[in-house]
This record gives C-alpha cells, structure tokens and sequence, in this order.
C-alpha cells in the first residue's frame, strides 16, 4: 500500500510568531518552525499501517527551504521518502492554492492508495484542506478520524461527535484526515536520525508539477490579511474591595458575564 | 535560555533536540509530581530507551549509538536541566554497561550487550558497601568459585544501589581473593538470580524518584561466563569507570544549575519590587552573572575532560576536576536561586528548594568532592 502523508512546516507555537509587515503573510523566516503536531498524528498513523503489512510512506510538503526540516523529521520518525515541493511563486497561497499543488504533486507521486493528513493547521488553524484535496483528487473524503483501519481495500474510520460516533467507510484510494485523539506519535530515535540521512527527497517546482504560477500565491488568494496588531498585553484585572458587600460585588461581576 | 552548545556533527545537533522535545513533551509535566510521589520514572527511561538515549556511548553493532562522551553527557545535561533524577539514572546505567564493554570478551558481548544497551532495560551498579564507600578495596561481599569452575556464588550486602529493586541487571563488585585491591572481581547478576533481594529504599532528602536501597547477595550463584574480564581486575573496572561516571555526575550537576540559574532569571525579571523588576537591583543582577559564571565553567570543565577521554588520553585528574566544579557550582547555584527567589524559594510551590536538595548528593556521590581532591592533587603532585 501506498500512503502519501502530507505534512505542513509551521512556526513553533511556544515562539514569538507574527506577520511579514510588507505583504501580511505569516512570517516564516524569522522564527523557528517545526512539523506541525497535528501532523505528527498523520505521520504515525501511516507509519503504523505500513508497519502492519507491505507498505510504503512517502511524506509531502508544500513551503519554503525551511520546510525540508518537517520532511526530516517525518523520515526520522521512520517515513521513507520526501516530496518538497518548493516554489517562491507559492508565498502567501490561501488552501484553495495549497490544495490545487498537493493534489498536482499527488498525481505526480502516482499510484496512491492513500492520502493521510491532520485535521487542521496549527498556525492558520485551517482545515479545509483535506477536503479540497480530496475533491481535486476524486477521492473519497472521510475526515476527523480518530480511529482508522485498512483491510481488504476499504479504509473504515471512527469519527466521535458530541452526540454520536460514526463509523464511515471508504473503498481505496481514499483519503483520511486524523484527529490528536487517534494515536500517541513516536519520537525519532537515533538509528531513525541516522537511517534518515539516506533516504531520498525529491523537490520539485511549480513548473514540475504543471501548476502555472498565476494559480497560486497571495495575488491567487482568495482572502488575504488587510491588516494586523499584535494583541495588546492583559490589562490588569478589576479588584473588588470588600467593604461588607464582597461577595454580591463578586456575584454580579459573574452575572453580569453570564456565568452565573 | 536554552545552553549554546557547539555539536560536533549534525546528528549529534539532531540528538540535542530530539532530547530537548522528549524532556519538554514528556518528562517535564512529570517531574513535579512523581517527585512529591516518590514514584520511579519508569516511563520515562522507556520513552528515553526507545529514542536510543540510553546507549549513546556505545558501540552501534550492539545497540549503542557510537557517540562520543562530548555528546552524551550534553545529553545527561538537557535531561537533568529538566528531571535530575532521571539524569542520574541515565548516568547510573551508562556506567553499568562500561565494565563488560571495556574488558568483557567479544563472547560476553554479544551474549550480554544487546539486551542491556536495547533500550528495554536499566542497569543498577553495585560497587559501595555498608563499611565500604571511599574505600572501595575494603569490600567484603566475596564471590567464590564452585569447585568444577562453572558458577560462582557471592554472598554479602551492597549499599546505596540506584534502581535496586527495579533494575534488570546488577554489575557487581565482590571479591575473589584476600589481596586487598587486587582481590576484587566484576559480576553481571541477572535481576531475576536466586538469593537476591532488596532492603527498603533509602528516605533520601532528595531525589526522590531515583531509589537507593540495600542489595543483598544471600548465595548469588551466577554462571561463570558471567565474570566480566578475568578475576582480579575489579578494581581496576571500578576506577575506570568511575572515571567516566564523574563526567556523567559533573553534566547532571551542570543541566541541574542550569535548570535553577533560568527559573531564578525568570523570575528575577517578573518579580517586582519598589517599582521595577528586582532583576534591575544590581545587587541582584550580579548574582545572576555569578550563577550563569558558575554554570558556564561547569559546562567547559566536563566537555574538556570529555573531549580528552574522547581522544584517547588520560583525563581522571580533568574528570575529578570536573566532578568537584560541576556538583560544588550546582550546590552554590541552586542556594542563590533559592535566594533570588527568597520566601518563595522556600516554599515547595517552586522547584527552586527541590534544586537546592538535589544539589547537596552530587556533592558526595561518585566518590565525594574529598576524594576528587585527593585524586586531583596526587595526580598534580606526582612524581
């Protein structure tokens, strides 16, 4: 079985993260990015199901030179090859863009039985991707799977609602997006850092993938950040001071913010 | 701020952060509580076997990573800057292993290595008894040899054992002739060996999490392929390796104060006194140079020595050197934190007092900063 993983590259959560101040875009440059660990769940999964049977994980990202680093660390986990796709052109792509490059860059790939993602991002918290992909693909979608399993040519998956859980099936070539509750992602290991030294890393352009440049980038997008401030620091809370009257002063500040 | 180290080679880099995001994801959230609990990290050595962190200095073609000791013990430090405990005991079972890999036959190797280098299982190292610390050739548990030579039975009591009880294998010092230092002989005890058994745990003031009990050989009778080496070369096995557990000590020691130098920072930045941040009192701001100071020698002692060991030349005197500066910086770091911290820094709401506890043992363990100033200075005054 073939399984494409796509990964996303994003800032660390933990850093100082803002927009590039000339074209209101994320800035990627000036922070330091990891594998987004929504990510990591897909990653894992596929590495699961290639472990249990024959198997083939192939790890795609679309993003700048900095994005190498989450094809890195989906090998070290133990994927076996990467797909860059890498194009100046791409800056600013909203994901009707990003999903039009991965869908071409799938093709490419050929022979796909299975598409896994994430659920969404973690920098632009978007998840409509996997959907996108999908439908550009011609494949069936079956999404926020936080239990997956593959046999005899069907892909069945656990969806947990509020209310229910469904269980959805889909014939292969399909593709699935997982939740952070479907599985616990492994750590590389040493012989996984230094397998993945070797292992092959394709980078490709827009040009590759036949993807004409008009297509993508901030002036394709379909949104774009007018504009952006930086969230001003907390202000100070409001005191109560307790002149026999405490506890109604602090039961009508709850009420008054409806949590009472 | 996170140490600036100089790595050798990339994978080395790539190990300082794999390391890095297994102690902020996995062992940090633990820390606090298991150290309130007195429950043993097992968890915790696991996710570290699985990533091969508990090899590193070993060889590849028996589960090891091949690393150098400069890499490694940067390793110990990350670790320890995040849970000393574990640090420890990553020190601890390094050192198991060193006997066999160093004077164990190619035979003892294969048999041996893979499975206590694999990552699955914790090594606990039995050299120091009751009437015997310091003075490690005073050793009385006695190993003797059954009369067709195919086992060898040890009776006696082993004191202050890491892991005891929770180990898979005991390297073991006991004594095979009556010749002093000569006599003594290295052991590779399975955990499961009739006769072996463990007192209650040591109530420690610190380190919680890494439990130090009594072993007790009631007739241990192991097999003869089990004698690491030849007899008599114990001692020998004994200071070597402790020469290459001092610099396991000496880099828990420095990611230990690393650990109280940054809470201390933080905090001196976010506390505020007279109207401004005390990080601005001078007073204050210089015991902060002096922390990071300390810190900083810390570090550049234990790499030296290693990079040395590394090379293949001598570095007990630089490894004693290290022990002493490393664990006498962790204790005067951890105590400034408490200060910076003041009544806050005393309270167990901080982690600064738990530090300060810590401290204390790297002092007096792997052979007491006495003893390293007595292998410093006869070393200097040699011949």
């Amino acid at each position: 079985m073939n399984i494409v993983v796509c990964v996303k590259y994003v800032p660390d959560a933990q850093a100082e993260r803002t927009f590039n101040a000339s074209d209101n875009t994320t800035d990627r440059e000036n922070v330091d990015g990891l594998l987004s660990e929504l990510d990591e769940y897909a990653v894992e999964e596929a590495l699961k199901l290639a472990e249990a049977g024959e198997g083939e994980v192939t790890v795609l990202t679309v993003g700048p030179d900095s994005a190498a680093d989450a094809i890195k660390k989906a090998l070290q986990m133990g994927a076996d090859k990467g797909v860059h796709v890498n194009d100046a052109a791409i800056h600013g792509s909203d994901a009707v863009a990003t999903s039009l490059v991965l869908a071409e860059a799938i093709k490419k790939i050929g022979s796909v039985d299975l598409v896994i993602t994430g659920m969404a991002s973690t920098d632009g918290t978007m998840g409509v991707v996997p959907a996108m992909l999908a439908e550009r693909l011609g494949l069936p979608a079956v999404t926020y799977a936080s239990e997956l399993t593959v046999d005899g040519g069907v892909a069945t998956i656990r969806r947990d609602g509020d209310a229910s859980t469904q269980t959805i099936t889909a014939t292969l070539p399909a593709l699935v997006s997982v939740t952070d509750q479907i599985n616990e992602p492994r750590y590389p290991s040493f012989k996984g850092i230094m397998a993945a030294k070797k292992k092959p890393v394709d980078t490709w352009s827009l040009a590759d993938l036949g993807v004409d440049a008009s297509q993508v980038g901030l002036d394709a997008a379909w949104t774009r950040v007018e504009s952006f401030a930086a969230r001003p620091p907390r202000s100070q809370g409001q005191i109560v001071t307790d002149e026999g009257d405490g506890g109604q002063k602090l039961a009508a500040f709850l009420s008054e913010r409806k949590f009472v | 701020m996170p140490a600036t180290r100089l790595m050798p080679t990339d994978e080395a880099a790539e190990l300082i952060e794999l390391t890095r995001e297994i102690c902020r994801k996995d062992l940090a959230p633990e820390v606090d509580g298991a150290e309130r609990d007195h429950t043993f990290p097992e968890k915790a050595f696991r996710t570290l076997g699985r990533a091969g962190l508990l090899s590193l200095p070993y060889p590849e073609e028996f589960g090891g990573a091949d690393q150098p000791y400069e890499v490694y013990l940067q390793v110990v430090e990350e670790i320890a800057s995040v849970w000393m405990s574990v640090a420890v005991g990553v020190s601890v079972h390094s050192l198991t292993a060193y006997p066999l890999v160093t004077f164990g036959s190619r035979a003892q190797q294969e048999a041996h290595l893979p499975g206590m280098l694999s990552g699955d299982q914790l090594g606990a190292y039995c050299l120091s008894e009751p009437l015997a610390g310091s003075d490690i050739a005073s050793m009385t548990t006695r190993a003797t040899r059954s009369d067709d030579g195919t086992t060898y039975s040890l009776k006696g009591t082993k004191a202050w054992i890491s892991h005891a009880g929770h180990a898979d294998y005991y390297t073991t010092f006991a004594r095979t002739a009556d010749t002093g230092g000569r006599g003594l002989s290295t052991f590779l005890v399975p955990a499961d060996a009739t006769g072996l058994s463990f007192a209650a745990p040591e109530r420690k003031m610190g380190l919680h999490c890494d439990p130090v009990a009594q072993v007790m050989f009631d007739g241990v009778t192991v097999d003869a392929d089990r004698l690491i080496g030849e007899e008599g070369q114990g001692m020998r096995m004994a200071l070597s390796a402790l020469d290459a557990g001092r610099l396991g000590i000496a880099a828990a020691a420095t990611g230990l104060a690393q650990a109280a130098l940054d809470a201390a920072a933080a905090y001196a930045k976010e506390r505020r006194q007279f109207g401004r941040a005390i990080a601005e009192f001078q007073g204050l701001a210089f015991l902060i140079a002096d922390m990071e100071a300390a810190v900083t020698s810390a570090r550049a002692t234990y790499l030296h020595a290693a990079r040395l060991k590394d090379a293949g030349r001598a570095f007990s005197k630089e490894a004693a050197v290290a022990k002493l500066v490393a664990t006498d910086a962790a204790m005067k770091v951890t105590t400034d934190a408490v200060q910076v911290l003041g009544g806050a820094g005393y309270t167990q709401d901080f982690p600064l007092e738990r530090y300060m506890r810590e401290a204390k043992v790297t002092q007096i363990f792997e052979g007491t900063n006495q003893i390293q100033r007595l292998v410093i200075s006869r070393q200097v005054l040699a011949g």
